[in-house]
Formats: structure tokens, sequence, C-alpha cells
């Protein structure tokens, strides 16, 4: 029951991490205290690791350059791809990274001011890391959608006020 | 009443105009209003399934279709039946109609010869009597109340039998209570069905959306398939009301009378929502699943909140609405949702609409989100906090 009151809580959390305690337990039939102490303890476990908005940056004008970046590296003995994971997601202009299966090996999103910035990353830092072999960089030119949400979306509510 | 209206069908002239109307009308004249008066899903109708139909309209489906609809779409909802433990032959069971409504129309229509009893327990949706009296038939109101969590007793429906009873209406999960009927209620009810030998429309359409034991059908019970026109739909489950999609399932001798109506008056449901319903029942469940998740945690969201508020609730166990009881107040189901409306600016549905066993209770809709039924929450405490004062 706990596991899967968990999962629920994770759910709705992920939809909308403004919930409060006091809510979620009404809506899953659970005591508020209960529902504040799995919160905690998944936020201890660090299954939980932030609460943030999902924010449409193009519409505040942000002239912030977004790229993804695919990287191949020659993976190290015991550590596999790990450590030099590692060593590219410290670098604060990085977003993210993730192991990929396919043609290349880590998938790197960062973000910067401008191309430029960018480039000066993927040459003098990313490059010239030991055992990368190769890097293709793609400039994002417009987000649709992200994590479940889309940006644009004018599917508002079209239903009358009051139906039988 | 002028000269024109005069000259038109007394039948007609005579039905009552809904009820909702008066408050449609109220609600939108306003602003900043959260509604819980809304009668079907807030989720628009999944992209696979809208998909479906575009890709279908680039084919050029675009024609007329069998009178009983596609043969493909009859098979996946025979199929389906089955859940239910029902057994219906696409060939000869099932009707593909313009939404449930329609069905209805055509189930009373099919079984009432003038003055026929159509029994009706209330509170109610607001089409089985008009239906009734449009068929030639008399309504004769079974009233269910709270002690009973508005299920249908055996003991209301005897009390209401007469020699001239024709069918019953049911309809559970119901609109606006939100009750439903267990195996157990359902047999008691059938037996004296057969016993004293009168049909059933039974009108499922919110059969997915029950949230305590999965949903039971009346036709599933032995020897009640022949006396049971089943009327249901998509546009509840699958979030497909504006398609208008839905089926009647009855016996070869019924549907053999049945589909002459429907074959005069209508044709063929538009073929558009047809090829979208095939493709939510072949691979709409999960998405459907998910959807009845999210009624389910608002409704407790929002039953717990009515509790808060001080307004007697019982737990409705399928559809997706609240019925609270407002008696506390003092006020009748209209004079409340008004004031709620004009002062607090949260729309409901006075129970009275729902017929005469619905004074004394609102309905509210919790197919909305969880922050517009928090905020009406807020607002309708604030507006029976300032009215107990008054009522010492």
């Amino acid at each position: 029951m706990e596991i899967e009151n968990r999962d629920v809580i994770l759910r709705l959390l992920h939809q909308n991490g403004r919930l409060s305690a006091e809510t979620i337990a009404s809506m899953i039939g659970e005591t508020s205290e209960n529902v504040s102490h799995m919160i905690k303890e998944m936020e201890d476990e660090h299954i939980i690791l932030r609460y943030s908005a999902t924010i449409n940056w193009e519409k505040v004008k942000s002239e912030r350059v977004t790229a993804v970046i695919d990287v191949k590296v020659t993976p190290q003995r015991e550590v596999g791809f790990d450590a030099i994971a590692e060593r590219i997601y410290r670098f604060s202009e990085v977003k993210s990274v993730s192991l990929m299966s396919g043609a290349y090996d880590l998938q790197v999103v960062i973000e910067g001011d401008d191309i430029r910035e960018i480039a000066r990353f993927v040459s003098e830092r990313l490059s010239t890391i030991e055992h990368v072999i190769s890097t293709t960089t793609h400039f994002l030119l417009k987000t649709y959608k992200s994590d479940g949400v889309i940006f644009d979306d004018n599917e508002g509510d079209r239903r009358l006020v009051v139906t039988p | 009443m002028t000269e024109l209206t005069h000259r038109l069908s007394k039948t007609v002239r005579d039905l009552p105009p809904s009820g909702i109307r008066r408050f449609f009308d109220l609600a939108s004249q306003m602003q900043d209003v959260i509604s819980l008066g809304v009668g079907e899903p807030d989720f628009v109708t999944p992209w696979h399934v809208r998909e479906a139909s575009i890709y279908a309209l680039e084919r050029g489906f675009t024609s007329y279709t069998a009178n009983s609809g596609l043969l493909e779409l009859r098979r996946e909802i025979s199929r389906y039946l089955r859940k239910f433990e029902l057994d219906y032959d696409p060939e000869t069971e099932i009707l593909v109609t313009v939404g449930g409504s329609e069905a209805i129309d055509l189930a009373l229509r099919t079984l009432l010869e003038p003055g026929e009893e159509v029994l009706i327990p209330e509170p109610t949706y607001v089409s089985y009597r008009p239906c009734a009296v449009l068929a030639g038939g008399t309504p004769v109101v079974v009233p269910t109340g709270m002690k009973d969590d508005f299920r249908l007793t055996k003991e209301a429906l005897v009390g209401a039998l007469t020699a001239k009873t024709k069918v019953l209406v049911m309809s559970y999960p119901n609109n606006p209570t939100g009750a439903v009927m267990g195996s157990d209620d359902l047999k008691d009810v059938a037996e004296l069905i057969m016993t004293r030998d009168f049909f059933v429309v039974t009108d499922e359409i919110y059969a997915e959306l029950s949230y305590g034991e999965p949903h039971h059908s009346i036709a599933a019970i032995p020897g009640m398939k022949e006396r049971t026109i089943l009327v249901s739909g998509l546009s509840k489950a699958y979030a497909m009301t504006g398609w208008r999609v839905g089926y009647v399932a009855a016996p070869r001798e019924i549907m053999q009378e049945l589909i002459k109506i429907h074959q005069y008056t209508i044709l063929c449901a538009p073929v558009m929502g047809q090829m979208a319903a095939i493709e939510a029942f072949r691979h709409g469940d999960s998405e459907r699943d998910k959807m009845v998740e999210s009624y389910n945690e608002r409704r407790r969201l929002m039953v717990n909140g009515f509790k808060r508020v001080g307004l007697d609730c019982h737990e409705p166990k399928g559809a997706f609405y609240a019925f609270p009881s407002i008696a506390s107040t003092g006020l009748t189901s209209e004079q409340f949702a008004e004031g709620l409306l004009k002062e607090g600016k949260v729309a409901v549905v006075p129970g009275h609409v729902f017929g005469e066993s619905g004074e004394g209770f609102i309905r509210a809709s919790y197919a909305t989100s969880v922050e517009q039924i928090e905020k009406a929450l807020e607002r309708m405490d604030r507006f029976v906090q300032k009215l107990q004062p008054q009522q010492g």
C-alpha cells in the first residue's frame, strides 16, 4: 500500500509540484501526516530531488542558446562510462547528461549566452577531455513539448458552463 | 401564448423547459465563475483517437455506413461488452447510434404503447421523462433517497407498480447522484422485474467510471437479457462527448423493430465518429484508465471538501458528480445554487432539476482541475459560513 501510494504521490507531484500534502492526502484517501512523512522519506532518499517550474523561456525573450551534443567516448576499465560522464556533468553550463544506446554514447545538453560560448565549450572543454572521441553539436531551435507539457497548447476548456 | 405556438403539438408545448437552461443563462453572463456544472469530461479526446479519425477522413471515409453502423465497430462493442459478462451478436443485436441520447429515445419508442407507464427512479438525468412522454408513455417517478445512497430498492419499486407498468429506466452509475447498483442490489430488483414481467432500459454510459467494485450490468443476470435494452456510448469513458457515438444492445427480436426507427430518422451515425470509436475500443484502454484514476482522486478531494464545509454528502461511487445535501442551510436547492452563483461565483446545478426527490441537494461535477475544485470549495465555504448566523 505504501509503495503504491508513493508512486501515486510521485505522479501527482510530477504533474504539479505545488500540491500540498493535505490536498494529496485528500485525493488518495490518506492522512496528511502519512503523506508528509512519505514525501520527506522520498526527499531523503533522493527520489525527489527538487521542486521546479516548467518554463517556456521563449516567452520571456531569453537570448540563451541550447545545444544538444552527441558525444562518442571510449569506456574505461572498471568505471565504464560513469567517470567520463561525471567529468562532463560537473560543468555548470551542462544541463543534462544521459548514456544512450545507438550511434553515440552520451547525450549532453548545454546552455550558453550565445553560439560562441557553446562553440568554445565544445572545442576547449568537451573535446579535450581524455577518452572523448568525437562530438556532434545540434542547436535547439524551438521546444514544442518538454517533459509531458505542450508549450503552446491551444486546447483550452471549450465546454459549456452548465450542461446536463 | 402566440397563435403560432398554439398551433404546434400539444405534447411538445406541454414539455417543461429544461431547468438547467436557466442556470446556463445566468452563469454564462457572469465573469470569473468556477463551474462545477458541466456534465462532461474535462479531458479532450485522446490524440490517437482524433488522429485515427483524421486519417479516416484522409482516406475518404465520408459516406453512409450500414444502418446499424460499421460491422467492425459492432464487433468491437460486442467484444467490449463481454467484460460485463454480456453476450451480444454484433450482426443482429448491436446498433450504433448518435450518442446515448438517440439510443434512449429509440428504446422507449420501441417499447411503449400510448398510456403505458415508465418507471423512472429519480433524481436522474433529465432526458428520460420527456423521451417517455414523446413516445406516448406516462412517466411514473420512483423516488430514491440519501438513506439508500440513492440506489433503487425493491421496496420503492413495488410501491410504483401498476397494471400499466411497461418499462423501468435504470441509470447506474447515476447522474446526478453518483449512485451505483452492486450485484446484490441488481439481483433484488431483477427478481421483481421478472416476476412482474416488464422491461428495462438500462443506461450504462458511466459504467467505466465506477470507483469501488467494477460495474455490473442488470442485463447479465440470467433471464434479464431478453427483457433489457442496454444503452451506452463512448462519451464519458473515452472523453468523446462531441463525437456523438453511442450504441444499443438488445435481443434480436427487439433490435429488428428498434432499428426501423433509426433507419427512417437517422440513417446511420456519422462515419468519422464511428472510425474514431473503433480506435478508442482497440487502443484506448490505458488512456481511459488514467482518466478514471484522475476522476477518482478528484472525487475524494471534493467529497472530503464538502464534509469540511459542513455539507452532508453520501459517497458517490460512480460517474463524476457529488450530490451533497444543502438541507442544513435551510435554503431550497434553487435558492442555494442561485445564491452561490451570484455571491460565491460557483456554478452548481440545483438538485430539483433532476426530479422532486433531488430537492435539498446540489450536483457538483468534479470533472475539473484540482485547483478549480479547491478554489470552488473555499468560495462555497465562505458562502455557507455567511448563511449560518441567519439560521441561528
